[in-house]
């Protein structure tokens, strides 16, 4: 078993600019993995692309490092194929929630037992510096040069309205209270996202780290997160940010307990050959 | 039409056609078993509409006491479901077609030529209970006019339509007795005599493709619908609990391929099955297999195009799309069946080749090989190679590893100790993202010296005959090829048949080299196979035969363009 994950930088070639909010969220993560006791082996990072979606090769992990947008589709059927497994889908704004947009809403709908970890900055990073699906109306940059008119897509109130079964937001500026969330979705059985609020310190200077901190708050012990329209209320209803488990529901059965494949048989599925005797039998019922 | 030594008839073609709706189906379905019992040999096709009512299909049944596997033009017998069936089949009818429809129809067709057998499907229908018997009252019909004897059919009946003492199927054998005895008194004169038929297994396209992928161990198949593919994903999602499958319907095509790929991450040996636009939202996919060098099945069911094109009809417009889609350059297979057999054969082939070789494996079909049905004697399971090609993920496993292979050894997640990481970047040896732009070049030969290996694993060509003017035919043609060179009556004649068609055998230049003509035949309008030998081997057809309406080629009008053909060599 191999319980240590990388824990310092050295010998990694980061990608990720100094006082990126994406080195909070690294030790996190770190932190959230150690207090689970899960052995790197059976853990399964799965990213797109994007500065964000580097993070598997910078933790010890296996991983499937896909395409632009894709990473929930690969991360639903390594969950369903082998429930051995931990698996954690990682990747940015834009990635998640724009080029992977359609795939963030039917993973809702299937509830595979994974963990989605969104960093949104607000921006697009590895690009340098155009809008994000979750920039703010009037934010400027070279493509949006008159500022943004698209409003903003806001994961956390379609994720509640599609009835995830596991729905929560922290702060890259706040290790513990992310590493604290990052634990609670991870053990959560089913779909579990957290949107990770992200300053991004070369192409956002509008939502820094005070920002974040000035515009948001922790929901309080008042909210219960199993109060759906609750849930809705505080996502959409807030003038700041919610911090916090905002919704979850722990009545949905999960993709993977639906499979007729794991009825009778926990193995998985690499492990079972074709059944050529029942393919023998199936063959002869097209006897006329 | 061939005549047989004891006067009766080789083969018949009869057709329905009707609205969809209608029931056509259910007709093809009971004629089939009916035919299959009492012995004969029967070969269906079908044409249709992208539509759900109405429009007018048509479901061609060949019938012969010898095997028959392919379509043909001439149309002997034509039961027509409703008035505009007989005009929708109007460019097929000659004075030989016995047109049976009812007596109204007829009438406002009075100048069609064809021999006319008015019978009052729908009235006949009515007697028997209701008016949506009418389609086994025509079933009932062509099994009179066939000579199936009566008493063998009845049992049939019952089993077909479910409890012997339900009103359905007292209903349904009135109305079929009752055309069976207008079927019989229309003398005809195209009775089918029994042959070895009986105990044979009768299969669409898709049965064989479905059935493949179980030999091959298929145990996920992601997708979403698209014609004439889906019957694929239907197949298995019909037998999942039976064999273990996890089947899923995607939100599109995109996700479809990654989650195909994704299932084969973790060794479960995955699939999917679409058409070409389908795979053209693939495409990045196909590229990210050929990176993550983690196999994958693509099965391609073409139907023409471009864009939507049409749907539901035929076509070989997409070899070229298999050849090249995903950006990149990266090893790839394509291998399209021929016959009912191929096509079980090679989609479990195609599971075994992906694993070994770590690549796209492409199974290209289309809408003709999907909705034929014909009997065939057994599937090769015996054949199958079930071989696995999974390393166990040690300590210090190298997914990419540069020491062994190409391929690299390929673990999946949780096999040992050892992490499997992938990386559509280019990647070291343990799968990291790197620009060692020298490790990038030592990356890209492995990943094509997997061709070396490919190409010990390929397919030879089936030459049939001894002529020195060679007809070439890839995937689905190969039957209606076969069928039409004989019936050119032409000893100078050999078809050359490809279900291998990348990477080629050398086997095909050899033998095209000593030819003294080749003649393509495709199912699209600029000869692509034609184009791909030319690549391949420098070898330029003489001449090409093109069908890209929408139609399958048919034994007997191909036989005509091959003898026009001829003239000019």
């Amino acid at each position: 078993m191999t319980m240590a994950y990388r824990h310092g930088t050295e010998g990694l070639d980061m990608a990720w600019c100094p006082g990126c909010g994406n080195f909070g969220i690294r030790n996190a993560l770190l932190k959230a993995l150690e207090d689970l006791e899960i052995p790197a082996e059976e853990l399964v990072v799965v990213s797109g692309i994007g500065q964000a979606a580097k993070m598997p090769h910078y933790i010890k992990c296996s991983c499937f490092n896909g395409l632009h947008g894709r990473a929930l589709p690969p991360a639903t059927a390594i969950a369903v194929c082998n429930r051995d497994l931990t698996v954690i889908a990682e990747g940015g704004d834009g990635d998640m929630y724009g080029e992977g947009g359609n795939h963030f809403i039917h993973c809702v709908r299937r509830n595979p037992d994974i963990t989605h970890l969104v960093h949104d900055n607000m921006v697009y990073g590895l690009t340098k510096g155009q809008a994000s699906p979750t920039s703010m109306i009037g934010f400027e940059t070279p493509v949006q040069p008159e500022g943004v008119i698209l409003r903003p897509f806001d994961p956390v109130a379609v994720a509640v309205a599609l009835d995830a079964s596991f729905v929560a937001r922290s702060f890259a500026g706040d290790p513990d209270h992310l590493s604290g969330i990052i634990v609670e979705a991870v053990k959560h059985r089913g779909y579990a996202l957290v949107d990770i609020l992200q300053p991004c310190v070369s192409f956002n200077r509008v939502n820094d780290y005070d920002w974040f901190r000035e515009n948001s708050f922790e929901v309080g012990d008042d909210h219960d997160p199993t109060n759906r329209e609750a849930a809705f209320s505080l996502a959409v209803g807030s003038e700041k940010l919610a911090l916090g488990v905002i919704y979850r529901n722990e009545d949905r059965k999960t993709f993977e307990e639906q499979q007729p494949v794991w009825e009778e048989d926990g193995t998985p599925l690499f492990r079972r050959g074709p059944d050529l005797e029942e393919l023998r039998r199936l063959a002869g019922e097209y006897e006329v | 039409m061939k005549e047989m030594g004891n006067g009766g008839r080789a083969d018949v073609n009869l057709v329905v056609s009707g609205a969809a709706g209608q029931g056509i189906k259910t007709v093809e379905k009971l004629l089939g078993k009916l035919l299959g019992r009492t012995g004969r040999f029967v070969f269906s096709t079908k044409e249709y509409m992208s539509r759900v009512r109405g429009g007018s299909n048509s479901t061609d049944l060949r019938v012969s006491a010898e095997a028959v596997d392919c379509p043909v033009e001439r149309v002997d017998l034509l039961l027509a479901l409703d008035g505009p069936a007989i005009g929708h089949m109007e460019r097929r009818i000659t004075e030989e077609t016995l047109v049976v429809a009812s007596p109204g129809d007829l009438e406002d067709r009075v100048g069609i030529r064809a021999r006319k057998a008015p019978v009052d499907l729908e009235g006949l229908a009515e007697e028997a209970g209701r008016k949506v018997y009418s389609n086994t009252v025509a079933a009932g019909v062509a099994a009179g006019v066939l000579g199936l004897p009566l008493e063998e059919c009845l049992p049939v009946l019952e089993g077909f339509f479910g409890d012997p003492d339900s009103e359905d199927v007292k209903g349904n054998t009135k109305a079929f007795k009752a055309g069976f005895e207008k079927g019989g008194d229309l003398d005809a004169g195209l009775e089918i005599e029994p042959g070895e038929a009986a105990g044979m297994l009768l299969m669409s396209g898709g049965d064989a493709v479905g059935m493949g992928a179980l030999a091959g161990g298929v145990r996920f198949i992601c997708s979403y619908p698209m014609s004439p593919s889906t019957a694929v994903l239907v197949f298995l999602a019909r037998h999942a609990r039976r064999f273990g499958i996890v089947v899923e319907q995607a939100e599109d095509e995109i996700s479809a391929v990654n989650m195909g790929l994704g299932a084969w991450y973790t060794g479960a040996r995955a699939m999917v099955t679409t058409s070409g636009g389908g795979l053209s939202l693939m495409a990045e996919g196909v590229s990210l297999c050929g990176m993550l060098e983690t196999p994958m099945v693509f099965h391609v069911a073409q139907r023409p195009g471009p864009a939507t094109g049409l749907p539901t009809r035929t076509g070989q417009e997409d070899l070229e799309l298999v050849l090249h889609a995903g950006h990149g350059e990266f090893p790839r297979i394509v291998l399209a069946p021929g016959t009912l057999e191929q096509a079980f054969a090679l989609t479990a082939r195609a599971f075994m080749l992906a694993e070994k070789h770590q690549v796209p494996v492409f199974l290209l079909t289309d809408q003709n090989l999907m909705d034929t049905f014909y009997q065939v004697r057994e599937l090769p399971l015996d054949d199958v190679d079930t071989t696995r090609f999974l390393a166990e993920a040690g300590e210090d496993y190298r997914r990419y590893s540069l020491d062994e292979g190409p391929p690299s050894p390929m673990a999946v997640p949780g096999s040992g100790t050892g992490l499997v990481c992938l990386d559509s970047d280019e990647h070291d040896e343990e799968g990291h993202i790197t620009e060692d732009l020298d490790l990038r070049v030592r990356m890209v030969d492995k990943r094509l010296g997997k061709m070396e290996g490919i190409a010990e694993d390929v397919l030879e060509p089936e030459l049939c005959g001894e002529g020195s003017i060679i007809v070439v035919s890839w995937g689905s043609t190969r039957n209606a090829c076969l069928e039409a060179a004989a019936l050119t009556g032409r000893d100078d004649l050999a078809v050359l048949h490809v279900c291998q068609p990348y990477p080629l055998s050398r086997k095909v230049g050899e033998i095209l080299e000593g030819a003294d003509a080749v003649i393509t035949v495709e199912g699209n309008a600029t000869g692509q196979f034609g184009r791909l030998l030319r690549d391949l081997t420098g070898i330029t057809p003489d001449a090409e035969i093109l069908r890209y309406d929408g139609l399958p080629f048919r034994a007997d009008t191909l036989a005509e363009q091959l003898s026009s053909q001829l003239e000019g060599i």
